[in-house]
């Protein structure tokens, strides 16, 4: 199919519906009311569901609802609407139901404002919500991966019965850029457990209540083994310029693009600089990540927050070698000559 | 009526999955009303054949364990939230039958918003709402419903109207709306009210089953063990008490509504997707690839909101996306944001794009003058400058940068007699001074829009711009 130029918002909307969704529940918020805007538009196209929920702790318990049938479902919201879904994303979790929760992060804490940061990582790969659990966690960069990594948080979420979630920012949702849309699914994966209304179904039970010390203690160590398999296997991540990098940057969403284009300004003065992004946010790309233990002279970790990412870095690297850091909030995004005047004193200062 | 020893094939025959030594009671207290409501929705589900088809929803409370019993689809939900839940599953199962069966504390205090919002779309669902005015299962504490004078462990001195506010009356503020279709309190005191529950219960389930819409049925209930009083006395205690503050009867009934059809969910073909979608292949254009050298353009267009800078700018994105160049467009979105004027930043590029956001342009397009103050100064030093000189007095322009004015608002006004198009003027500019695509691939795009009038104007206005600048340079970098 020919290119289309849409909008990251709109892209996430459409990868969604090939990737077989049929359901949308959301709450409106800046930077992401686009996406509910874009749903309400498709989803009655393709015989789907849209609906705007009297809020989004109605909205996540509604995809709770739907995904408990099978439906592939979603939902989108920005940073202060996440916060109010952390339950509901726990509860799909301790019930290991499928969905999508795309959070376009803006900027916080409190109200804060509509302004791109990145400052929701630890509430989307820390948990966020109660309870030994973990989100699948993808960070698009484009247009193009807005719908890519759309439709793999749906597959991922159907193989491990998870939730799985996007982060990203308002610029990565704004932006136009060509898209590549693939041919939608037809065959989504058959779900044995789903409680479908139907004779063979009854004695399905969708439920996160094991009142049982031994029984739950069971089911947290299962998810848990879910967790282990997904971090061996699941790992995405990109590598830029790095082939014969002496200094590594670190960064995702937004400011990887920003990075790309203050690298190639680094290298035009000659400091070997490559960038690590990581696409996977959780499962966290350690393995790979690690292997720069001793290659690189120092790391660069830039986020738009105050330093939150960096911890799985330092953890990967084991700060060998050393890790410094830059970061900008409350929708300061830094240009790429900012980011070169902090290369050059990285290479300064780890000579 | 059935035999009441015998239990409804809707319920368990043995509670498996209640675990422990006594699988065949329940695990509700003695006296509590919660075991006669179970057994009145089973013996619906059987009479109206409709078992198979049924989803519980059990919210936290003490009936969050409802799974134990009804052979059903069973869906456990987070406190509160059973109506968003089965809201949930009945868009997705439109032939369902969902109950969502929910204490006072669920549905009347942190679930308030969710009922409240469910009956007001008139969400076909039967809502069970269990009145015991207490919280059960985490220990006697008020809910919502608790009396004035009742003693809770959270009102130790009794609930005041000073401090906690009346009992919360859920049938009568539910039927002030106009979406449900039947809403009826009724009570578990003796026989004849239980009779009166038990075809409320029925009646709500057939309203479903017809998909009339939103039914509730409230029930009052004892809790023996909350009010800490015997089984015997728990019932006179109701009856004493609580039937006064929640008078039962039939709040709400449209149940003559005429049924709705069930409407499946349709499944579409690949082929139907993609139409819905408009993705279907339109074909790749036949523009040439990316020249070889081909640099990066980085360009701001700006001006005020309503001269359609922003779809100047997409105009020349997408036709640099049709010659199959790398491209971005990036609104002026958050800090960005400022009143009355708008601007996009537009990359056209032989290289994969970093960043879409623009610091240092080599093309600027102004389209009024505090868009050229604004951005001028931060042009590249071999950057350009096009602007619109119709509206522009008196400018200072950075020294050493190529400027180039151009009256696009006066030759709109005057060659085309359509203020509206200077922008496509202003886009013809572009593409005549830089060559960063080229004008048949834009007039291909403009031959696309989805407005046929606008075709022609737009087609003239782009020959317009082009021609404004033959006499200023031909195509220079590329
Ligand atoms: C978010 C949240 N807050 C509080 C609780 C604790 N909790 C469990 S049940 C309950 C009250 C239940 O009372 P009610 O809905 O009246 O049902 P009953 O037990 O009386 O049948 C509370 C407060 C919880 N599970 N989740
Ligand atoms: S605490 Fe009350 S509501 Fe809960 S089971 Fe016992 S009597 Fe029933």
């Amino acid at each position: 199919m020919a290119k289309q130029l849409v909008k990251g918002n709109e892209a996430i909307v459409r990868g969604a519906i090939l990737a077989g969704c049929r359901a949308y529940y959301g709450y409106p918020i800046t930077p992401a009311s686009e996406i509910a805007e874009t749903a309400a538009l498709l989803m009655p196209l393709v015989g789907g569901t849209f609906l705007q929920a009297e809020a989004e702790i109605g909205a996540i318990n509604m995809v709770y609802g739907a995904a408990s049938t099978g439906q592939r479902v979603m939902t989108a919201s920005s940073s202060p609407g996440i916060s109010l879904k952390q339950e509901g994303i726990s509860y799909c979790a301790g019930a290991e139901l499928p969905c999508v929760v795309v959070n376009i992060n803006r900027g916080g804490p409190g109200l804060g404002n509509i302004a791109p940061e990145q400052s929701d990582y630890f509430q989307m790969t820390k948990g966020g919500g109660h309870g030994s659990y973990r989100l699948i966690v993808l960070a698009p960069n484009s247009a193009q991966e807005m719908c890519d990594l759309t439709m793999k948080a749906f597959e991922l979420a159907d193989k491990y019965r998870n939730p799985a979630g996007i982060l990203t920012d308002g610029y990565i949702g704004q932006m136009m850029e060509p898209v590549d849309f693939p041919e939608p699914l037809e065959r989504l994966p058959e779900k044995a457990w789903a409680v479908k209304a139907t004779a063979e179904t009854t004695n399905n039970l969708i439920s996160s209540i094991l009142i049982s010390a031994e029984e739950l203690e069971k089911h947290v160590l299962k998810l848990k083994a879910k967790y282990d398999e997904i971090e061996r296997t699941e790992v995405l991540f990109e590598e830029y310029r790095t082939e014969d990098a002496e200094y590594l940057a670190v960064a995702f969403g937004i400011l990887s693009r920003v990075m790309m284009t203050a690298i190639d300004l680094a290298r035009e003065e000659g400091i070997k600089i490559g960038l690590f992004r990581p696409i996977t946010l959780w499962p966290f790309p350690k393995k790979p990540l690690g292997a720069w233990t001793g290659r690189a002279r120092a790391i660069l970790v830039a986020e738009l927050s105050t330093g939150q990412m960096i911890e799985d870095v330092k953890l990967a690297v084991a700060c060998k070698p050393p890790v410094d850091f830059y970061g900008r909030s409350g929708g300061m995004v830094p240009t790429p000559q900012e980011l070169l005047q902090v290369i050059r004193k990285l290479r300064e200062d780890h000579p | 009526m059935k035999d009441v020893l015998k239990k409804p094939d809707s319920f368990f025959s043995v509670f498996e999955r209640k675990g422990g030594p006594d699988l065949a009671s329940t695990h509700y207290c003695p006296g509590c009303g919660h075991g006669n409501i179970h057994k009145l929705i089973a013996e619906a589900l059987e009479d109206l054949e409709i078992a198979d088809r049924t989803v519980f929803v059990s919210p936290v409370g003490c009936s969050v364990f409802g799974y134990y019993y009804f052979k059903t689809g069973n869906v456990q939900s987070a406190h509160g939230r059973a109506p968003a839940v089965a809201t949930g599953i009945k868009r997705a199962l439109p032939h369902s039958i969902v109950i969502s069966y929910q204490g006072d504390g669920d549905l009347a205090a942190i679930g308030g918003n969710e009922i409240l919002q469910a009956a007001n779309r008139g969400e076909s669902l039967t809502v069970i709402f269990v009145n015991n005015a207490i919280y059960g299962m985490t220990g006697g504490q008020m809910a919502p419903t608790t009396l004035i004078d009742q003693k809770t462990t959270t009102t130790p001195y009794g609930r005041s109207v000073e401090n906690e506010g009346n009992p919360m009356l859920v049938a009568e503020l539910l039927s002030v709306l106009k979406s449900p279709v039947y809403i009826e309190r009724c009570t578990l005191e003796d026989t004849k009210n239980i009779m009166k529950a038990r075809k409320a219960i029925r009646k709500a389930l057939q309203n479903q089953i017809d998909n009339k819409g939103f039914s509730l049925i409230e029930i009052l209930s004892p809790c023996p063990t909350g009010w800490k009083l015997e089984p015997v006395d728990a019932r006179q205690w109701l009856i004493d008490n609580m039937v006064k503050v929640f008078p039962p009867g039939v709040y709400k009934n449209d149940a003559d509504r005429p049924a709705r059809p069930i409407k499946p969910r349709p499944v579409l073909t690949a082929a139907q997707i993609n139409k819905a979608l408009g993705h279907e292949d339109k074909g790749k254009s036949a523009a040439a690839k990316i020249p070889p050298g081909f640099g990066t353009h980085e360009l701001i267009c700006a001006g005020f909101g309503g001269q359609g800078v922003l779809l100047l700018g997409q105009l020349l994105t997408k036709s640099g996306m049709y010659e199959h160049k790398h491209v971005s467009w990036l609104p002026s979105y958050g800090p960005e944001m400022r009143g009355g004027t708008a601007n996009c930043h537009v990359v056209v590029s032989g290289h994969r794009i970093g960043t879409p956001y623009v610091t240092e342009p080599t093309l600027l397009v102004a389209m009024n003058q505090p868009s050229l103050e604004k951005f001028a100064p931060i042009v590249r030093p071999d950057g350009m400058i096009v602007y619109d000189s119709s509206f522009v007095r008196d400018v200072n322009l950075p020294a050493g940068i190529r400027a180039v004015p151009v009256p696009f608002s006066a030759l709109a006004n005057e060659k085309l007699d359509n203020p509206r198009v200077a922008n496509i003027i202003a886009a013809g500019a572009v593409i005549g001074l830089t060559g960063i695509v080229q004008a048949d691939t834009m007039r291909a795009l403009i031959r696309e829009l989805p407005k046929k009038q606008l075709i022609e104007p737009n087609l003239k206005a782009l020959d317009v711009g082009l021609k404004s600048v033959e006499h200023i340079a031909s195509p220079t970098t590329v």
